[in-house]
């Protein structure tokens, strides 16, 4: 009954479409369309499974994730990812930087107490001290030798070994050794060892090779092991979206240790929740404030009474008062002037950050607040209104109309086409509006618009490198237990995660994404994740039975194109030519190697579309 | 008037016919033998110093007193007979001795420099200060592409070579991005499909494909492709006995006159060498030894090198170097140097008229200091990136290439 009741909805949902657009997609394409467009790309098994359950009804539930059960799977993947848990503050002080070297060189700052964190500081601090001087034993100066922990001979396996052989190494020693023999290895064997090596002994691994790099290594592998594994694949889909909304460059400076709290504090509970709210969380978040240098920014007469009348060194900052307006909110068209942006920033003078030894919060500082009135965007703040001054900014900007619209077309960008119809994007500003900047009401008129079924638009977005490369993994069904060399291959095709350096964050259109380099990565990548090339990825290879037709339709869920499929028939056909026979006294030609199909369909300009 | 046998014969291209067996010219020749300029295309290569090198050593302002108060343990000795003083350039300027391979260079008259010269922006972070100098918008943080990708004069995507931008290393460098193609290449030799039957079925599918946007792509990559491998597939020896210098400025500096020399439509290339954030332990035993003057031999071999391999080719090619911004005027407790200001800048090469120290000199007295601590701004970066790209490559939109760069002072290091 109540499936004959879903089928029904399905009937009436393409019934009252049908008579919106002649040119709409049949039922069997919408559902695919769909999970091209909100997941990272659908995995072996979840058409039929989104048929089951109804396409509407799938929409409804991942526009509450709360209501879907997560993977379990992604949990333990995730468990071990410390740095992406821990405080701001704690993640300085267990995953030390150069900064917090020289202070702790300085005797400012106390050793870790951590024993391998410690050991890896220590061997910092000789290095930092003699700086190149030293060879590399001097700095390493192990309590135990390696030679205690391995024989030569394991040594040697370890440098040139396969990957199984060094895999058996490494496993022989005992775990309660394992922190030693970090401790013991050169930088070289480190390298050498950490594909081989378990996840807990890789992270030791790792933090001897350098503590602050830990928190990039755990936010790529946390990012990709959710995109590949969650079950709450639009959610995702939106973390991903708003953190390059509003964007943060992981390097620069201390906002190493800040990103894990950005995105967890600051994007990841508002993506599906009020626009207002996320505005609110990111203009606090000591992240933004430090990469758009808000906290640095000081009233004039505050900034001049300090430094008693000598030309002032710090000043009004506007910087994060222009991408407010420019990217997170109005649009450059938004209808702003220079003297609004101007206005802005003293509204945020004073909302800074604490100092790093006292946890680098967010506060306010009314001392170098300006406390004058200000305009902006016609709207009169009066003076003396101190914190509130950039609340009240941040809700002028939350209800302006071209805030409802630069959001609505961004977001029908990333989900609908790269131009968007302005139909649609009226019918989501107007949702946005009327519900107060409720995001989840503005996708929920998205994913229903006769628009997002058209005809037109159907596999017609080029996948960013990260959909390229986790919808490849999600397609082949492969197992991912070691995800940071995927987020190196992301790298290569050009979309380094957390590390757009440029407040727009990625573009949301195809363009950026085709170009020679990019296009030869994401070719490359498809044989190797096929070949089971890539370290940390394995590939059943027993998936690849059957034509290529047939595989292709297997990976990319249509047909190929007939000119496709027959350069690959071909590549199969030619590969499957016997050598010829052997001529008496010269060695037989070597047996060409097999065509990778699979590989060939990942790398195909099939495959690059969603 | 040009004729595409001509430009074939003159062309490093002409090699890869026999290299594909393919004996057919890639779709890029085709077109570009049909454009209708036929000038051999003007180059312009920047060399990006990233961490902010200490601009006052290495070129020595040693008629400066206070240069020597200001750094009782850094500074270098004035020229004299002794090793490890400042090599004089002018009676008041001095090279680095460990930059000694560039003052013959000078003495010929190749080498212009240029000094006191950095952004109007007075940040002093590593990071916003390189973004600004790439964006070539100080002071703007949105600026989406870089101004070495839009010096390129737009040109209809058919006709460009898909190798007209390129930047070593794996990324793109934030100064190539931008609407023109532009390729990151770490390594000639691998910019390639690396599996062989791949490589070829990719090519023919995407010859094939009816996806429009994905078949230009595919077009320009394979062209590129096969243009990079045609010209690392014989073994290249630098020219006039110069020798590159083993580090990674020297290989990409190599590859860099590789393309150059094969005449497959460069125009722009960008390479960067890092290391120069000498906050401690700037100098070793004397302040010629040490870390800034391992880095500078590296620095000056590599550039050096270059402008000996290029021989009469540098005709056509201008070098530029520059950093963030300068280092304090004063050296700290550590016998190292932190975050300043104004710094110095290279260029030799096409018309560049060299043996001259140009720009203003500010000072270095207490009152001429910038924020009493750094060497003052008296010359834009974008007055002499700026120059090249308007007399050199002869792009003559500047307000294009650095947008809300009104008024250019350019310093003449070319002349008009």
């Amino acid at each position: 009954m109540r499936k004959l009741a879903c089928v029904l909805v399905g009937v009436l949902t393409l019934v009252a479409l049908a008579g919106a657009s002649s040119a709409k997609l049949s039922k069997q394409d919408q559902i695919l369309h769909a999970l091209n467009r909100l997941t990272y790309g659908p995995r072996p098994g979840d058409v039929e499974a989104v048929e089951q359950l109804g396409l509407k009804k799938w929409i409804d539930l991942q526009l509450h994730p709360d209501r879907i059960p997560e993977n379990p799977v992604l949990a333990a993947k995730l468990a071990p990812l410390e740095s992406l848990r821990i405080s701001q503050a704690d993640a300085a002080r267990n995953y030390p930087n150069p900064q917090l070297l020289r202070a702790i060189a300085a005797g400012r700052e106390k050793m870790p107490e951590d024993p391998l964190t410690r050991a890896a500081v220590e061997r910092m601090l000789r290095r930092f001290k003699t700086k190149k001087g030293a060879p590399e034993e001097e700095i390493l100066d192990p309590a135990v030798p390696l030679e205690a922990l391995v024989t030569p001979a394991q040594i040697k396996t370890l440098r040139t070994g396969t990957l199984e052989q060094r895999r058996e190494v490494l496993s022989s020693v005992p775990e309660d050794k394992w922190d030693e023999l970090a401790i013991a290895m050169p930088a070289g064997l480190r390298g050498q060892s950490m594909p081989a090596a378990s996840e807990e002994l890789r992270r030791k691994l790792l933090l001897m090779n350098a503590p602050q790099a830990m928190i990039a290594f755990d936010l790529s592998e946390g990012k990709l092991y959710r995109a590949i594994y969650s079950n709450r694949q639009l959610q995702e889909q939106l973390v991903d979206f708003w953190y390059n909304h509003f964007n943060v460059f992981l390097e620069k400076g201390a906002d190493r240790m800040m990103v894990p709290t950005y995105e967890r504090e600051s994007i990841r509970p508002f993506v599906l929740g009020k626009f207002r709210d996320l505005l609110s969380a990111t203009a606090k978040s000591p992240a933004m404030l430090f990469y758009l240098d808000n906290w640095e920014s000081v009233a004039p007469e505050a900034a001049n009474a300090r430094n008693k009348g000598k030309k002032s060194t710090r000043g009004l900052n506007e910087n994060y008062g222009r991408e407010l307006l420019e990217l997170h909110t109005l649009g450059v068209d938004g209808g702003y002037t220079q003297k609004d942006v101007t206005e802005v920033a003293r509204c945020f003078t004073g909302w800074t950050i604490r100092q790093p030894r006292e946890g680098g919060d967010f506060f306010f500082n009314d001392r170098i607040h300006d406390k004058g009135e200000k305009v902006v965007l016609g709207v009169k703040i009066p003076a003396g209104g101190g914190k509130q001054d950039a609340e009240k900014v941040l809700d002028i900007l939350a209800n302006h109309p071209s805030t409802a619209k630069f959001i609505s077309k961004k977001l029908a960008q990333r989900f609908v086409s790269d131009n968007p119809p302005p139909k649609l994007i009226d019918k989501m500003a107007k949702t946005f509006r009327s519900k107060h900047g409720d995001i989840a009401e503005v996708l929920k008129t998205m994913f229903n618009a006769d628009e997002f079924y058209a005809q037109t638009i159907y596999r017609a977005k080029v996948k960013t490198p990260l959909e390229m490369i986790v919808s490849a993994v999600r397609a082949t069904g492969a197992d991912v237990d070691f995800a940071f060399p995927l987020a190196n291959q992301i790298a290569q095709l050009g979309q380094p995660l957390y590390r757009k350096l440029e407040p727009t964050g990625y573009s949301n259109t195809s363009n950026e994404w085709l170009n020679s380099a990019g296009l030869l990565a994401r070719m490359n990548f498809g044989l190797a994740l096929a070949q089971n090339k890539i370290v940390g990825a394995k590939v059943e290879p027993m998936k690849w039975d059957g034509t290529p037709a047939e595989i292709g339709r297997r990976l990319v869920l249509v047909d190929l194109s007939p000119q496709t499929l027959e350069a690959i028939e071909q590549a199969v056909d030619k590969a499957a030519i016997p050598p010829p026979a052997p001529v008496a006294g010269k060695k037989a030609a070597p047996k060409p190697p097999p065509v990778s199909v699979a590989g060939l369909v990942l790398g195909s300009p099939e495959f690059q579309r969603r | 008037m040009f004729s595409r046998r001509l430009f074939l014969k003159g062309s490093g291209i002409a090699l890869y016919g026999a290299a594909t067996g393919a004996g057919l010219a890639p779709g890029w020749l085709a077109r570009a033998a049909e454009a209708t300029n036929p000038s051999r295309k003007k180059v312009l290569v920047a060399v990006f110093q990233r961490g902010a090198v200490d601009g006052l050593n290495m070129v020595v302002p040693f008629g400066e007193p206070a240069y020597y108060q200001l750094r009782p343990n850094l500074a270098l000795p004035k020229p004299n007979s002794k090793e490890g003083s400042a090599l004089d350039l002018d009676g008041f300027f001095g090279l680095h001795p460990s930059l000694a391979p560039l003052k013959a260079m000078f003495d010929s008259n190749a080498l212009a420099i240029v000094d006191a010269v950095g952004s109007p922006d007075p940040t002093r972070s590593h990071f916003d200060a390189q973004d600004y100098m790439e964006s070539g918008t100080p002071g703007r943080k949105a600026t989406g592409d870089g101004w070495l990708n839009r010096c390129l004069v737009s040109t209809a995507a058919s006709t460009g070579s898909p190798v007209r931008a390129v930047s070593m290393g794996a990324e793109l460098a934030r100064a190539l991005r931008g609407v023109n193609p532009a390729l990151a290449v770490n390594n000639l030799g691998e910019f390639k499909v690396r599996d062989e039957a791949g490589a070829s079925t990719f090519e023919t599918m995407y010859a094939a494909t009816l996806d429009k946007a994905m078949q230009e792509t595919g077009r320009d990559t394979f062209d590129a492709v096969k243009m990079l491998q045609a010209v690392q597939k014989q073994t290249y020896v630098p020219a006039n006995g110069g020798k590159y210098p083993g580090g990674a400025l020297g290989r990409n500096l190599q590859q860099i006159a590789q393309l150059i020399k094969a005449d497959i439509g460069l125009e722009v290339a960008f390479t960067d060498v890092g290391g120069w954030d000498t906050h401690v332990n700037e100098i070793g035993a004397t302040p010629a030894q040490g870390q800034l003057s391992n880095l500078l031999k590296d620095f000056g071999a590599a550039l050096a090198a270059f402008y000996q391999d290029m021989g009469d080719r540098m005709s056509d090619v201008v070098l530029a170097t520059m950093s963030e911004f300068g280092r304090t005027a004063k050296e700290n407790g550590n016998r190292g140097t932190d975050h300043g200001h104004a710094n110095v800048m290279f260029a030799f090469g096409g018309g560049i008229r060299g043996g001259k120290v140009y720009g203003e000199w500010p000072g270095l007295a207490p009152n001429q200091l910038y924020e009493n601590r750094d060497l003052a701004v008296t010359t834009d970066f974008r007055d002499v990136l700026g120059e090249l790209v308007v007399r050199h490559l002869g792009n003559q939109n500047i307000s294009s290439v650095f947008p809300g760069y009104s008024r250019p002072r350019f310093r003449g290091l070319i002349g008009t």
